[in-house]
């Protein structure tokens, strides 16, 4: 499984923006043209590199928002307080370069030989893998079933919403919506808790494989609360993000 | 690093070293006032009554340390710069715990190198050379307070001189080897060694 990609050296090479799409008023999705990508399993993400005139550099890591095979995509929130996104969600445009050098991480990675069951579990900005590995599982044509939960503040927040609503068969995406909820809200209008993941995730008996992803406080609750439903927590793979 | 980087037009970055710690924050890295976590799964919990600190060879234990056992070896307050490989760095983190000088000087035999294991299966490789000589702990208290399990309690490793992925959280032990080899993340392409001076973040850096 790890393999090929740990002998290669990465360097940082000039990917050119290809395609720009807000997602919601804050978040960016990014396509990006990448002479010589080796190529990315769902679910790793890469590293992106600016410099300013004076030489000045800022780097950060970005989960990899498609799937492989597909044009090489991130997606962005523009976090106020921040450096890189703030430049990557407001200032960068089609046909401008930046530095990029990947596919980093093995482990919070799906292939369709590693099946199913499959439940992801997304707190925000915490989709973007997710989003990657469901694409793969589609371009693949595996039949590995899918449950997702996905926490999100309001609707309106919801990343790839249209995306993730147009899925079928094999694929069920529930909402948990932690502080507005629109008239007629039938989903989730909580906090993802313990009785919530009881009645959406996988009974631990069928051996799912869980992706969870989100910020710090959010990832510790939802491992925490899987392994006590009887959850291996071998098969519990987790990405936190705490920094900015 | 290679070559001349790429300027990125209109970035003039906001972040610039703050004042008073210029020479101590790594190519790549911001300073960050929180203390962000990075791990691969759930966080484990073992009760302090089933934990020991073990130093092994070839599989077979050379020595353990019950929870008590340990806290009554003498400790040592140190104050570091923590350097996280997804970016962030922390100045003035201040930690109590054991030297592992202290722990390895009670076994017998060299080794080159050792395989720190922890509760969740997680490992790490180190050079015995940066895991001795006053430069790695077993921490058990961040901050004056006992290490919350979030961050690695009840106790990890401290060191601090290494991309903090070298300081193993949940740690059990550590088993001496002639040779290195690669634990958890390095198996997944993260640099062997890991000098955030040079930036060693992923295997050929």
């Amino acid at each position: 499984m790890e393999g090929t990609a740990l002998q290669r050296r990465l360097t940082w090479q000039a990917a050119t923006v290809t395609a720009a799409a807000w997602e919601t008023p804050s978040v960016r999705t990014l396509e990006l043209a990448v002479p010589g990508w080796p190529g990315h399993r769902a679910g790793q993400h890469l590293d992106v590199r600016l410099t300013a005139e004076d030489g000045y550099a800022a780097e950060r890591s970005y989960s990899i928002a498609s799937a492989p095979g597909e044009p090489v995509a991130i997606t962005v929130e523009r976090l106020e307080d921040g450096e890189v996104s703030p430049y990557l969600t407001g200032e960068l445009r089609i046909g401008d370069t930046l530095e990029l050098r990947g596919p980093v991480g093995g482990y919070f990675v799906w292939a369709e030989a590693d099946g199913g069951p499959l439940l992801l579990v997304a707190g925000g900005s915490g989709v973007v893998p997710l989003r990657a590995i469901i694409r793969q599982r589609r371009r693949s044509g595996s039949d590995a079933p899918i449950r997702m939960l996905y926490s999100a503040r309001t609707l309106p927040d919801v990343i790839y919403r249209d995306e993730l609503d147009s899925y079928r068969n094999g694929v069920a995406v529930s909402y948990a919506l932690t502080r507005a909820r629109p008239p007629g809200w039938t989903g989730y209008a909580r906090p993802v808790d313990a009785g919530m993941l009881a009645e959406v995730a996988w009974p631990a008996g069928e051996e799912p494989l869980v992706f969870v992803c989100g910020p710090t406080g959010f990832v510790e609750t939802v491992a925490g609360e899987l392994v006590g439903l009887g959850y291996s927590p071998g098969r519990v793979k987790t990405e936190r993000f705490g920094g900015i | 690093m290679e070559g001349m980087s790429l300027i990125s037009r209109g970035f003039h970055g906001r972040r610039r070293t703050p004042a008073g710690a210029e020479g101590r924050v790594p190519p790549g890295q911001y300073v960050t006032d929180g203390f962000p976590v990075l791990s691969a799964g759930p966080t484990p919990r073992t009760p302090l009554t089933e934990w020991t600190f073990s130093v092994r060879r070839g599989g077979s234990n050379l020595r353990s340390w019950s929870w008590a056992e340990m806290l009554a070896l003498p400790a040592e307050t140190v104050t570091v710069d923590i350097h996280c490989v997804t970016r962030w760095s922390k100045l003035d983190t201040q930690w109590r715990g054991v030297s592992l000088d202290t722990l390895l000087g009670q076994v017998e035999g060299d080794a080159g190198y050792v395989l720190a294991f922890c509760d969740g299966g997680y490992t790490t490789n180190l050079p015995i050379a940066d895991v001795t000589g006053g430069r790695a702990w077993l921490a058990c208290e961040y901050d004056e307070q006992p290490l919350d399990p979030e961050h690695g309690g009840p106790a990890r490793l401290l060191v601090p001189h290494l991309y903090f992925w070298k300081s193993a959280k949940w740690v059990r032990g550590v088993e001496l080897l002639e040779h290195d080899e690669p634990g958890f993340w390095e198996t997944y392409g993260y640099h062997m060694y890991g000098d955030p001076w040079k930036e060693q973040r992923y295997s050929g850096d």
